[in-house]
Formats: structure tokens, sequence, C-alpha cells
């Protein structure tokens, strides 16, 4: 703790240097309230990725990465809060890994002329770049991960799901509404019956939504949980002895810290995942060698290689590559916050760019363009091994079914461009 | 010396029952509202307007209406919370029904629905007080949000449940959506409060407000003297819920912009207005603006102290700035039960006969 607070004491002084010609990625994050759980491991991710970048490469194009780190809590209000005491220092983009946070800064980013990076959650429309010029959320959203659960199943059943039950254990928020559009959809296209059981902030008495799936006897439950709620739903599942196996979490809800409360019970739950998970990437050895035992690690640095973790990290991943692509687009090192937009915007990533970076086969390669702000979507399934305490990847990649989400993007972005006088571009 | 009643001469009754009888008060009130409405407006910024001075506005009303309800009539409410939903939905209805029409209407309007809602949950008020109307309005505040986040009508069907505020202008600016200005933002909220808070203190000081203060310090003994319980019980509910509603309104529309229920008007909304109205001193209207201020604004400025000055790591700070505004919750009731008005009220009682105090 003491050590802590001093590289914080110093690293605060050093940051309140000169910070104009720096790059400014600020960090939204939450240590704090019923979701720190969650968000520390990301926020650590996220930051010590860019340590990285500064302390082995020197920042991105010769230029520092600062991440000035502000505390949300999960709370809207705290979230304006840190978007203003932030977008001054001449933030070029926003990840407040918060989806009710997102659909507040959407309007205000649109405005500010900032870029906000949603990977794996926020607004699903916003996959549409014709609609949403300033968000991007690639490389899958909410109902991708709706679709690829619902597509493993069909796979574990010959490709018929009629008759069967699934029931969604959601949060009852704007993230955890946000699948049931798609799964309906799903479901009168499959034939099984769709039960939506929501669960209110902040998820510590799950009594009552177990118990009614004792009796309904679903025979899958997908989970769209966050904080505290996974824990919970995953031990209450182990309480009435529902089959883990048959038991799905969307990439949020399948972390370690959600599984390791219940021990053993949890064996064989299973989560998606956008990406790889566990040590077994270059990248790592990088990040012992100049991050944690340089002593720079954010947080108290015992969260390296984690399943959130790794997203953070592959979040900063990813915007620092849209940060490269800009300064590449615009042969200027101090990009601004428009040109960092037209990186997000042709940005790709391959294959070969991912080993460079020392994470081969990390991510699913994807390319960007003025209308796909979306990316392929595809995600895999992961199923817990609590013996070994590690998630195995069960599955290669599954690609959504876009002839299901296609139309309801359009829908749900037409929907904002008229709600906004938006005029779609890319035309 | 300055703070003295001496040589400020009344004539009429008028000038005797004025808000503020002693000209040093009238000087300090007239220069704050004067500064308030033609100087801050030219130096605003965003971060100002979005995270210190709206909030704070948009408190300060819904602190005044729970502190009508609780501190002057006596009835205990957890419903505020449920109560700015139902404000902040009824807006959110208007302005897609009716896009031309004019915000300043859509929030008065919602403002009245919630009094109606209000009221009917005010209904209950008459056979039961005390603790047990307390659980009643809890029951409207669990209700209120599990019916925002059931009935799709409510927020339009859109996918998420999340209500979004389309910009509207008044007198041809902007003042919700993105592009509303810092300046525009703060002066439509203030002309808010300032209209409401000037409403809240005439009623509070006339028969209304008599009424309301009777029937809380004892109503078989109001009864008796011929206050009406029904419709002085149900005015102070339809009041409070107005002017919670406007807040709600003002809150959604104006301050976030978006927002889902059960994070925006959850029962933590409830309480932090109560503890508002508790701290800054019931059946006071400057006590509300103290309490909303304090509860407010103390958390920014803990939080820019520490972590921006100081520099301490986020997680850290936001602990001990829960510690921080707990103990100092604390601290001033047991100094003062009263509240920050009472504290006011004795700093101006000492101030009067300062320097020589006998």
């Amino acid at each position: 703790m003491k050590s802590k607070f001093t590289t914080a004491v110093v690293t605060a002084i050093a940051l309140a240097g000169p910070a104009m010609a720096d790059l400014v990625v600020p960090n939204l994050s939450y240590r704090t309230g019923a979701y720190a759980a969650n968000g520390i491991p990301y926020a650590d991710g996220f930051n010590d990725y860019f340590t990285l970048l500064n302390e082995r490469d020197g920042g991105i194009g010769g230029e520092i990465v600062q991440v000035p780190e502000c505390e949300t809590a999960y709370n809207t209000e705290k979230g304006v809060e840190c978007y203003e005491s932030t977008k001054g220092m001449g933030a070029l983009a926003y990840n407040p890994l918060s989806t009710g946070i997102t659909y507040q800064l959407i309007p205000k980013v649109t405005a500010d002329g900032i870029t906000l990076y949603t990977p794996g959650y926020g607004r699903t429309s916003a996959a549409n770049g014709s609609v949403f010029e300033w968000v991007f959320n690639y490389p899958a959203n909410y109902w991708d991960g709706a679709s690829v659960a619902i597509k493993y199943l069909l796979d574990e059943n010959g490709g018929d799901l009629a008759g069967k039950k699934v029931t969604l254990l959601y949060h009852n928020s704007a993230y955890g509404k946000e699948p049931i559009r798609t799964l309906q959809a799903l479901s009168e296209k499959h034939g099984f019956e769709l039960q939506a059981v929501p669960v209110d902030h902040p998820g510590q008495e799950q009594k009552s939504q177990w118990l009614q799936i004792r009796r309904d006897k679903p025979d899958y439950v997908l989970m769209w949980g966050w904080g505290v709620m996974n824990q919970v739903a995953i031990q209450e599942a182990v309480n009435i002895r529902y089959p883990m196996d048959h038991f799905i979490g969307i990439w949020w809800s399948g972390s370690e810290n959600d599984v390791k409360p219940a021990g053993d019970g949890a064996n064989g739950y299973k989560a998606l995942t956008m990406h790889g998970t566990g040590m077994d990437y270059p990248i790592y050895a990088d990040i012992q060698k100049y991050v944690v035992d340089a002593g720079k690690a954010a947080g108290a640095g015992d969260m390296v290689g984690t399943v959130l973790y790794s997203r953070g990290m592959y979040a900063a991943m990813v915007i620092a590559e849209a940060i490269r692509k800009g300064q590449e687009i615009h042969g200027t090192s101090a990009v601004n916050a428009a040109q960092v937009r037209d990186g997000f915007e042709n940005l790709e990533i391959t294959e070969e760019r991912m080993a460079e970076l020392g994470l081969p086969q990390f991510g699913p390669p994807f390319a960007a363009s003025c209308t796909d702000h979306g990316g392929p979507g595809a995600a895999m399934i992961q199923q817990w091994d609590a013996a070994a305490g590690t998630w195995n990847s069960i599955t290669g990649f599954i690609a959504p079914d876009d002839a299901v989400l296609d139309p309801l993007v359009a829908e749900d972005s037409a929907a904002f461009a008229a709600e906004n006088n938006i005029t779609p571009r890319c035309q | 010396m300055l703070y003295r009643e001496a040589g400020d001469f009344k004539t009429t009754y008028r000038e005797d029952n004025q808000t503020f009888p002693i000209r040093f008060d009238r000087i300090a009130y007239y220069t704050t509202v004067a500064a308030a409405f033609a100087v801050v407006p030219f130096f605003i910024n965003d971060y100002w307007a979005n995270a210190v001075f709206v909030p704070f506005l948009i408190y300060a009303i819904a602190a005044l209406g729970l502190n009508i309800l609780t501190g002057y009539a006596g009835q205990v409410s957890l419903g505020t919370g449920g109560f700015m939903a139902v404000g902040a939905y009824a807006c959110y209805k208007l302005m897609t029904a009716f896009p031309e029409m004019s915000m300043v209407l859509n929030v008065l309007l919602a403002g009245l629905v919630t009094a109606g809602v209000g009221v009917l949950f005010g209904l209950p008020s008459l056979r039961i007080k005390g603790f047990y109307l307390a659980v009643a309005t809890l029951a409207a505040q669990f209700f209120l949000v599990w019916l925002f986040n059931k009935v799709p009508w409510f927020y339009n069907n859109s996918a998420s449940g999340q209500i979004t505020a389309p910009e509207r202008t008044f007198l041809g600016q902007f003042v919700t959506g993105a592009q509303t200005s810092a300046s525009a933002k703060y002066l439509f909220c203030l002309a808010f409060v300032f209209v409401l808070a000037l409403v809240a203190r005439n009623l509070t000081r006339g028969t209304t407000g008599r009424k309301w203060m009777a029937i809380r310090d004892m109503d078989i003994a109001a009864e008796i003297i011929g206050v009406n319980p029904l419709t002085t019980k149900l005015s102070a509910f339809a009041v409070s819920s107005f002017y919670i509603g406007v807040a709600g309104a003002l809150f959604f529309s104006v301050y976030l912009g978006a927002a889902e229920v059960g994070e925006s008007f959850g029962i933590q909304k409830s309480f932090l207005i109560l503890f508002m109205v508790i701290i800054g001193g019931l059946g006071s209207i400057f006590g509300s603006f103290a309490g909303a201020a304090f509860l407010v604004l103390l958390p920014v400025l803990l939080k820019n102290v520490l972590v921006g000055t100081l520099g301490w790591p986020t997680d850290l700070a936001a602990h001990i700035e829960l510690m921080i505004v707990g103990a100092l919750i604390i601290i001033f009731l047991i100094v003062e039960p009263h509240g920050l008005a009472q504290l006011w009220r004795l700093t101006k009682e000492k101030l009067r006969l300062w320097p020589f105090p006998h």
C-alpha cells in the first residue's frame, strides 16, 4: 500500500509537468463500488499497456502517452464529471467501460469531436458507422455475443433448438437489456422459448430469480451480468445444482473473479470471449520486464494475465494502433482527436500485426471502414476448469448470424438518426 | 458592526415582513443573484456547468421540494427518486411526442404530472404517519422504478430501456442535447431555481405554509383550530412533487442527457436528497441550498484536491472521500442537529452582537 501510494505520488508529480505535447488517452475506470472486482483488472491492463509502450518504445511514434485516470464507480453522474474534467487535456479517445456512461457520452463526443471506443459493450447499433461517426465498437458487440451463444447452442443440439427453453438472466440496466431484442428475433427464427429474468443493481440478492429458474427448469441459462452480480449468480447456480455446462455468460461474466468464489462448484461454467486469455503470449514477457519489474504496474500489480486484464490491454492495443494509423495517415506524430478518429476508421488489425505486437492469435483480425465500425463480431466459448484455475477455449471463433443482426442494427441506428437529425454518411 | 438592524427603519408592514430584514443580508442576496445571472454565465465553461453548477442547482430544486413535504409539512418521504423518475419520463414522453413544444412548458408539465402522481401516493398519509408513511413512500419508490423498467411505452420501446433527450431549444438557444452551451444550460436551470425558490419562500410564509407547519407540529390541534388535514397534506404532496418532478425533468434532459431509471433514480437518490434536507436543515429554504451544496460540491472538491492536487490513486481517493463526507455529516449533526441552516442562524445571532457580546 505504501509503495503504491509513493509510486502514485511520484507519477502525479511527473504528470503535473507540461502535458500539452503528449498524447492523452483518459482512463475512466472504476476501482470502487459494486463493480470494482471487474473494473480493477481492466483498468490495470489498460494502463499497463500504455506504460509498456512508453517504457519500451518511447510512446507511439515518439510521442509519450498520458493516461490520466478518473474514478467513475460505474456511476453515470461521476462519468459525466470525469468526461468533462479530462476532455480539456486534449483527450484523443474514451473507453468508459460502462454502457450507461456510453449512452451519455455518445451525443457529447459527437459534438466535441472525440472518439468513443467501446469494445464489446455500449450501444450495439453504433456498429453502423454511417450514423455514428465518432463511435467504434469493434471487434464485437452484445448482439454478436447473443447470436454467437445461440449458434453455439445450435451446434451442441445438432442444429435444432426447437422447443428448448432458454433463460436470459440480465442486469436490469441498459447493458443487460441490450441482447433481449436479438434473442427475441433468434427465438422466433429457431423456435426456442425465451424467458428474460432481470436482476436489479447491484445484484447481491438473486434468490427469487434462481427459484424461478429452478421451477422453470430451462435447458440453458445465458447471463448478462457485471460486478458482484456474476459471483452471486454463479454461486446461486451451484446452490440449486444447475448443470454448470448449460450456463453461459457473456464476455463480461467470464473472468476469474466471477467463478473463483464458487470454488469447485463453478467447474464447467462457460463464457464467451472475444480474445485469447492466459499468459501464453510473448507480450507478457515485455510487460514483466518493462512494467512489473520496473515497479510501474498499475494498481496492486496482481492482475497481470487475468481475463479482464487482457481485455483492458486489448482495448489499449486497439486505441494505440488507431493512434498509430492516424499518425501514418496525417504524417504527424502529434495527432489531434479528429486525426485519431481517421485512424480508427481506417484501422486494420491483421494476424501479422498482432504477432508483431506479441499477441499472436489473440483476437479476430478485422478491418474497419466508413460504414463498418463493428468488426466481424466473432467470439469464442471458454470453459472454466476449477481444479487448474484456468479458462480453456473450447471452440474457435464463431461468427454471428448477420442475417438476423444487420436488419436490427439498421433499424436501431435509423431510429437514432431520425431522433437526432443525422444524415447518414458514406452513401 | 455592519450586521445590525439599528438604523434600518421599517415604515410599512411590508418592509417589516421582508425575507431579509437586515440591510447587509439584502445587499448580499441581491449581489449573489446579480452575480449568478449576469456574471457567472460569461465565465462558465463545460466543466463548471456539468460537474458543479447544473447538478447543484437541480439538486437544490429537489431538496426544496422534499423540504416542503418533510421539513414544512412533516411528512417523511423516501420516494423522491421515484418522483424524480416520473418527472424525467414525463418530460421524455412530452419531448418526443410534441417536438415543437417549448422546453419550459415540457418541464412545467412534467412537474404537473409528478404532482398528480405525488397526490396519489400521498393519499395514505391521511391515515398513516411517521415511519409507516416513510415505508408507504418507499413502496412508491420501488413501484415507480419497476414500472419504468417494465413498460416499454415509457421509453419508446428503445432496445436498451434508456431514455435519451433529443435536442430542444428555448428562445433559439439549445437547452438540451450535446450542442447546448454551458451558459445556456446553467441559465436555464438557474431561472427555474430562482423562480421556484421565490415561490417556495412565499408559499411557506403564507397561509399554505402555516397550515403545513400546523399539521407538522401537531395534527390534532391543527384540525381543531380549523386546518383541513386532507387538503393540507395533499397540497404539500402536490407542491413537493411538482418541485421534485421539475428537478427530475431537468436532471434527465439538461444535466444527464440520457438516463436509465434504476441507476439514475434508484433508492440511493431518495436517500441522497433526504440527507441534503436533513444536513441543510428541515424547514428552511436556505437549508435546501446548503444541503445540496454540501453533498454535491464537497465530493467534487475532495476529488479534485485528492486526485488533482495531491495526486493520490483514484481508488484510494474515492474511499477516503466517502469517509471524509461521512465523518463530516456525523460531525455536523452532532454539533448542530438542526442542520447547516441553524448553524447559519446562530452565526447571524452572534454577528449581531459582535464585537461586544455583552
